[in-house]
Parts: C-alpha cells; sequence; structure tokens
C-alpha cells in the first residue's frame, strides 16, 4: 500500500528547492515561512515580508535574540541582514502589485484544478482573513501553494472546484502536498513528482480532479 | 511664537474624538509597531459607534496577556501592548475595515465575537487594497481600479471595469477624522521616523486623517533628524505624544 508522507519541515524543503539565485520571495505564515531555513548556502534569495521588510536572515529560535521590530508577517521574530530594507505598507504593496515578486508560497485550505485558490476562511468561523495573501494570490509571477494532500478528516484539498470562500480565481502555479508535486497548467492538472512509495493511481485516488502525468514524471528530492 | 505638535498628555491628544468617528489604527499585528497609549486612551474614553480601519482585528487584553505567557521563550511582549481588541471589548466598534478580522486557527478575536453577535460590521479587504486606499486619502485621490479582489467577496457591490480585457474593481479612498499611529522618534514640527518593522501601517495611514496623532518614544530637538532619512514629514502630523518611560496599565492615565 501507499507510502510515507512527508512531514511539516520535508514539504518546506521540497518548496526551497523552487528558490534560484537573485529571486524575491514571499512566504505565507506556517509550512511556507519554515522554508526560509533550507535556501541553499551560498544562494542569495531576497526574502520579501508584506509588513514592510526587504532581505531578512533566518527566524531568530530564543527570546534572547528577538526584537519586537524586527518580525515578519507570521510575527515571528527574524534575524537582521547587511543589504536588509523596511518600508511602509503601500510600499510594500507596490512591489506585490508591481510584480516585483518572483514567487510566492501561501498555505492553501483548497486548490482546483483551474487554479482557483481557497485559504483565508476556515470552516465554521464568522469571518476570514485575506491578510497580504489575496494580493500575493492575484499578483505573484509564481504562486505555489503548500498543503497536506487531504484534510485532518481526510477529505481531498484537490477538487474540480472550490466550497470554500475564493481568494483568487487561477492563480496557483504549482502545488507540493505530502505526497505529491503537481502543476495547473491549461489542459489541467499535470503530476510532475510523487514522494517515493506512492503510485500515480495512489495520488489520484486521493484527488478530486483528474490527474495527467508528466511525461518526464520523477521522483520527489529534497536537497 | 514656535510650531509645537507635541502634546503633554495620550488623555489631552485624544480628547476630541466623538462617538461615531472614523479611526485608522496603526501596527501590524506584533507587540512592538502598536500605538498602544493611544489606543488605551481612546478605550479610557469609551466613544460609540466608531467605525475603525487597520490589518489586524485585534487580540483584546485577555488573549494578549495568554499570548505573553506562551510566546514567552520565543518573542517578548511588552506589559504595555495594547491593540484594537482593547477597543472592540471596551464596546467602541460598530464597524471594522480590516485584512485580518479572524484570528488564526481556533482562536476568536473579541471582534468575531461581535460579529457573531450581530453587533458589528465587517468590510473584508486584502492588505494591499487596504493600504492603498489610506494611501490614496493621503493623497487626495478620490479612488482607483486594481485587479486584485476580483472575483472574491473583496469585490462585492462594487463597479468593475476592464482595463487590456482584465476586470478591475473600483475602490475608494479611506480618509478617517483620526489616524492613530507609532513612531520611534519626533520633533516639535511633527517630522517622524520609525524603527524595524514598525513603519508598516503607521507611515501608511500618517496623513490620512483629519488629525494624525503619533505616539513616539522620544521627542529630539529640531534639526536633530537627519532630513534624509526622515519617514513621514510633519506636514502630515498633527499631535506628537510621548509614551511613558514605565509601562502603564491601559486604564491608568497617561
Amino acid at each position: 500500500m501507499a507510502g510515507d508522507r512527508l512531514d511539516e519541515l520535508s514539504m518546506a524543503m521540497r518548496v526551497a528547492r523552487e528558490f534560484r539565485e537573485g529571486m524575491y520571495v514571499n512566504l505565507g505564515v506556517g509550512i511556507p515561512t519554515l522554508a526560509s531555513s533550507f535556501v541553499p548556502p551560498g544562494m542569495e534569495v531576497i526574502l520579501h515580508s508584506e509588513n514592510g521588510m526587504l532581505g531578512f536572515g533566518p527566524l531568530v529560535e530564543d527570546a534572547a535574540h528577538a526584537d519586537i521590530f524586527l518580525i515578519n508577517a507570521s510575527v515571528q521574530p527574524v534575524s537582521p541582514r547587511p543589504g536588509m530594507c523596511f518600508f511602509a505598507h503601500e510600499e510594500s504593496f507596490a512591489m506585490i502589485r508591481g510584480g516585483r515578486i518572483d514567487i510566492t508560497v501561501l498555505g492553501a485550505l483548497e486548490v482546483a484544478e483551474n487554479g482557483d485558490l481557497a485559504n483565508y476562511q476556515l470552516p465554521g468561523k464568522v469571518c476570514g482573513s485575506f491578510g497580504g495573501g489575496q494580493d500575493l494570490a492575484f499578483c505573484a509571477r509564481k504562486v505555489i501553494a503548500v498543503m497536506t494532500h487531504r484534510t485532518k478528516d481526510d477529505r481531498p484539498k484537490i477538487v474540480q472546484r472550490v466550497t470554500l470562500p475564493l481568494t483568487a480565481p487561477r492563480a496557483v502555479d504549482r502545488v507540493v502536498t505530502d505526497i505529491a508535486v503537481i502543476d495547473v497548467t491549461p489542459a489541467g492538472l499535470l503530476l510532475r513528482e510523487y514522494v517515493p512509495g506512492w503510485t500515480p493511481e495512489e495520488i489520484q485516488a486521493l484527488t478530486a480532479a483528474p490527474l495527467r502525468i508528466a511525461d518526464d514524471l520523477q521522483p520527489m528530492t529534497l536537497a | 511664537m514656535a510650531i509645537n505638535k507635541v502634546v503633554g498628555s495620550f488623555d489631552e491628544a485624544v480628547a476630541d474624538i466623538a462617538d461615531g468617528a472614523m479611526l485608522h489604527i496603526g501596527g501590524f499585528g506584533g507587540p512592538g509597531e502598536c500605538p498602544s497609549y493611544l489606543i488605551a486612551a481612546v478605550a479610557r474614553r469609551k466613544p460609540r459607534g466608531l467605525t475603525v480601519t487597520g490589518n489586524l482585528g485585534g487580540w483584546g487584553v485577555a488573549m494578549i496577556a495568554a499570548l505573553r505567557e506562551r510566546l514567552a521563550a520565543m518573542l517578548p511582549f511588552p506589559d504595555d501592548f495594547y491593540d484594537l481588541g482593547l477597543l472592540v471589548e471596551q464596546g467602541c466598534v460598530r464597524k471594522g475595515i480590516l485584512a485580518f478580522p479572524a484570528a488564526p486557527g481556533n482562536a476568536e478575536f473579541p471582534f468575531e465575537l461581535l460579529l457573531r453577535e450581530g453587533k458589528a460590521e465587517l468590510e473584508l479587504l486584502g492588505q494591499g487594497s487596504l493600504a492603498e486606499r489610506i494611501r490614496a486619502a493621503r493623497a487626495g485621490i478620490a479612488a482607483f481600479y486594481t485587479p486584485v479582489g476580483v472575483g472574491t467577496v473583496a469585490a462585492e457591490g462594487k463597479e468593475i471595469r476592464e482595463f487590456g480585457g482584465v476586470p478591475h474593481v473600483l475602490e475608494h479612498a479611506l480618509r478617517a477624522d483620526f489616524s492613530l499611529i507609532r513612531a520611534y522618534k519626533a520633533d516639535r514640527w511633527g517630522n517622524l521616523i520609525y524603527h524595524g518593522t514598525g513603519r508598516t501601517m503607521n507611515a501608511t495611514m500618517a496623513g490620512a486623517a483629519r488629525v494624525t496623532l503619533a505616539e513616539v518614544d522620544e521627542v529630539v530637538d529640531l534639526g536633530e533628524l537627519d532630513p534624509e532619512c526622515v519617514v513621514t514629514p510633519g506636514i502630515y502630523v498633527e499631535r506628537v505624544v510621548v509614551r511613558p518611560k514605565q509601562p502603564k496599565r491601559w486604564d491608568e492615565r497617561s
């Protein structure tokens, strides 16, 4: 039967493989932010945080080195780095809306086969929070959704049509899950990578939209 | 007569914030960059029926205390961190124009509770449109078009127009009666600089209201702020108030 599922750190490692030298990258709350720890040594990737900061360093792990005036958009302390800069909120979103962000990585609740993204309102909540995610989903050059393949109660998150409130239509380019990497293409979903131990048939069975299989389908590698 | 925008107390600075006023509330969501003493002074004054704009719906007093304990090993929360949640808890807020009104996970902001009881109204926006609508007010721009939000709840009931084949939504400027912001240093002309990620919505909201109130750590002599580095020119700022050296509870006069 099917193989193991990736844990959050492993998913973050896979996400980090998307980064290239010189990219401007914005990472959402949760697993996406963890990916900042896996930028290959020596590669210069400039992180953007929508609360008004570019070029900051790794997360700070202990309160003694934490600065409440040096936080990312998840309100986690980060470290300073030569070359970093600060700016106001409207400037931060001029960068996003002006198309300067090469990649954004966002958590997701549902992704549809046409790239529709639902990630701002949990079922049962009286309202949801767009935060900066809607702007990023609409405007970043490449939008990567990272999430477990199924919900905690084992329902599909990759679907034909989203059932939860829409964050952004036709926004997602690639989905990284704990068992697969799937691209959104004009011809539908394309399975590109599988976690070793899983077959395309097993992945399809857990996906509520049809998958085509890439000609160069590969096992997922993390580094 | 020399210009002096420095006001002696927070209570004095907010004394003309009346029932039904619209307030821009600075900060982002962290414990550092929030205009805590201005918020506390408004909470003591207890105006009713406020419309507030800002990023976060606000944690409120009890949840901030819980977070302070839970995050002690990661991010030290100052004792005098009070946010928009305090104004909600004190019954001052009727409407929120917010980007982050719902707390993460299973937590619930005081504002969510109010919504559920039907006692408040929400206009949900992404941070980009929120910030740009506020900036537009500062710049005297009535409205602008953006593709962001089209096809979602953020564009419901708003005018849609195509540019280059792409649908855009018309977003109107948000001019408030008062902007409550937090900065680092000021001079008596109201020039401001910020500290680190403390710039955020604070610098955005400066000048986007009839009256901008800046809560600062320190007022320095004219000329001490490097003119190359002033972030908010004093023309956008009406009142400056200095934070107390020792933390105060929100219900203490300041």
